[in-house]
C-alpha cells in the first residue's frame, strides 16, 4: 500500500509567543505611575493612547492600565507618546521590584 | 482621535510574541488592519517582513488563515482565493494580499496590474516601508532619491520614488486610499469602508521602520506624523475616481502649515548623505505633487 503525507500544505497552528518571551528583547521596561496616568487618576475610560498606539497589543484597556512585560518588546512608543508623561522606560533590574 | 477609540473593535488577531522588531510601523499598522476587516478574512501573503511576523511552521502568530505565496504570484493567488470563494458562494470572506514595496512596485506590479484590471474582488495592500527590509534593507522602486541602502551605500539612490499610487489610479478602480499606522482611526476607517466596497480596491500604507530607516524605535509614531505633516506622505482616498483628504491632511489643507520636508529627514540617518540639491529636490517634488493634491479636491 502507497504511503500519503495528510499534511502537505504545511499549515501552522496559533501560538503566544511563538518568538518566544519577546519581553526579553529590551532592557528597558514601561512603568506606569498611575498617580499622572488619566483613565487611573479620574476613574474613568479615557485617553488610552498607549493602547492604539503599541505595536505588540500589549497593553490593554482597562483601569488601571495594564501592560503585559513577558511580550512587551520596550519600544518605547508609549512613554513617548503618553499626554501626561505617565509612562517612564526603566531598566528592567528596576522594573522587578513593580 | 480620542473619542474614536472606543469604536475600534478591541479584538487582537496578532498574538503578542511574534517576529516583528521593536516599534515596528508593519505591526502597528496590521494590527488596525485585522481590527478593522475582522474575522471572514484571507490574507495572501509573499516572502517579506510580514511573512516573519507571522512565523515559522508549525507555529503561527496570526489568528486569520493566510497562506504563503510567491512574489510575483502575490495578486494573482489571492485573485484564485477571490474566484475560490465565489465557487463556493461565500461573499462574506474578504481576500487581502497585503505586500511589501519590494512585492508590489518591483516583482508582483504585472499580476497586481492584471487583477486590478480584471477588477478583482479584493483589498490589495502594499505597506511601503520603502525597502527590501526582510533581507536587509536593500534599495526598492519605492525607496526615496537621497537615501542610503546596502545597494546604494555610498552615493545614495539617485532615483526618484516610483509614483505607484498613479499607476493603481490609472486603473480606474473604485476605491483608492492612503493610511499611515501614526493615524490608527484614520486608517481603521478606510479599512472598514474598503471592507464593503466590491471590486478592486488598493490601499497604500507608509511604513516607518527603525532599523531600516535608522531612528529610534520610540519614534515610529513620531516619524510617521512628521511624514504627513511635511506632505511627505499626503492622506487621502479616491473614491470612483474623486479625490477626498482625510484626516490632518484635510486640516493641513485648508488651513495650518506644511513643515519643511527637513524635519523629517533630519530624524533618520538613512538620509544622513542626502545632498543639499537632492533635499531641494525632494522639497520641490513634496510641494508640486502637494499643490496638485490641493487643485484635485477643490475641483
Ligand atoms: C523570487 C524571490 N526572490 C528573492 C527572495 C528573497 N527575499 C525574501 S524577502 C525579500 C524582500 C522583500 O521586500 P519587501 O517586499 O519590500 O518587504 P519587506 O521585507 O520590506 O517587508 C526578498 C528579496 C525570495 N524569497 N523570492
Ligand atoms: S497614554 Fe498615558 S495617560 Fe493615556 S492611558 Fe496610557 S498611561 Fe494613561
Ligand atoms: S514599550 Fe512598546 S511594546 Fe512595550 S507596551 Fe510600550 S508600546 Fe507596547
Ligand atoms: S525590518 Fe522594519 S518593517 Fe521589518 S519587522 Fe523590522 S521594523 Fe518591521
Amino acid at each position: 500500500m502507497e504511503k500519503q503525507d495528510t499534511n502537505i500544505a504545511g499549515i501552522c497552528s496559533p501560538a503566544i509567543g511563538e518568538a518566544g518571551k519577546t519581553g526579553d528583547w529590551s532592557d528597558l521596561k514601561p512603568v506606569i505611575d498611575h498617580t499622572k496616568c488619566i483613565p487611573s487618576s479620574k476613574n474613568k475610560a479615557a485617553c488610552f493612547l498607549c493602547w492604539l498606539y503599541c505595536p505588540d497589543g500589549v497593553v490593554s484597556m482597562s483601569i488601571p492600565v495594564r501592560i503585559n512585560l513577558d511580550y512587551c518588546k520596550g519600544c518605547g512608543i508609549c512613554a513617548e507618546e503618553c499626554p501626561p508623561n505617565a509612562i517612564r522606560m526603566v531598566r528592567k533590574v528596576e522594573c522587578d521590584d513593580e | 482621535m480620542q473619542e474614536n477609540i472606543f469604536r475600534i473593535n478591541e479584538t487582537e488577531y496578532i498574538l503578542p510574541g511574534n517576529r516583528s522588531c521593536q516599534g515596528c510601523g508593519l505591526s502597528l499598522a496590521y494590527r488596525f488592519i485585522l481590527k478593522a476587516l475582522r474575522e471572514n478574512t484571507i490574507v495572501a501573503i509573499p516572502p517579506s517582513c510580514l511573512c516573519v511576523l507571522h512565523g515559522l511552521y508549525p507555529v503561527c502568530s496570526v489568528i486569520v488563515p493566510a497562506i504563503n505565496i510567491t512574489f510575483a504570484g502575490n495578486a494573482a493567488s489571492a485573485s484564485g482565493i477571490v474566484a475560490a470563494l465565489k465557487a463556493l458562494n461565500r461573499p462574506d470572506i474578504t481576500v487581502l494580499a497585503l505586500t511589501g514595496d519590494g512585492g508590489t512596485y518591483d516583482m508582483g506590479i504585472q499580476s497586481l496590474s492584471g487583477a486590478a484590471e480584471r477588477n478583482t474582488d479584493f483589498i490589495f495592500a502594499c505597506y511601503d516601508n520603502e525597502a527590501y527590509m526582510n533581507t536587509g534593507t536593500q534599495r526598492s522602486g519605492a525607496t526615496p532619491m537621497g537615501a542610503l541602502t546596502t545597494t546604494t551605500p555610498i552615493l545614495t539612490k539617485q532615483e526618484k520614488k516610483k509614483d505607484l499610487i498613479k499607476i493603481m489610479e490609472a486603473h480606474d478602480i473604485p476605491y483608492l486610499a492612503t493610511v499611515s499606522p501614526a493615524y490608527p482611526a484614520d486608517l481603521y476607517d478606510k479599512f472598514v469602508k474598503a471592507k464593503r466596497i466590491k471590486g478592486t480596491r488598493y490601499i497604500h500604507i507608509d511604513t516607518p521602520c527603525p532599523p531600516g530607516w535608522g531612528y529610534p524605535a520610540k519614534d515610529t509614531v513620531r516619524i510617521g506624523k512628521l511624514a504627513v505633516e511635511t506632505g511627505v506622505f499626503p492622506l487621502f482616498e479616491i473614491e470612483d475616481g474623486k479625490f477626498r483628504f482625510t484626516g490632518r491632511s484635510e486640516t493641513l489643507a485648508k488651513k495650518g502649515k506644511r513643515q519643511p520636508v527637513v524635519s523629517y529627514v533630519e530624524r533618520q540617518s538613512r538620509f544622513k548623505k542626502m545632498s543639499i540639491e537632492q533635499l531641494n529636490r525632494f522639497q520641490h517634488h513634496v510641494d508640486s505633487r502637494w499643490d496638485e493634491f490641493v487643485r484635485r479636491a477643490e475641483s
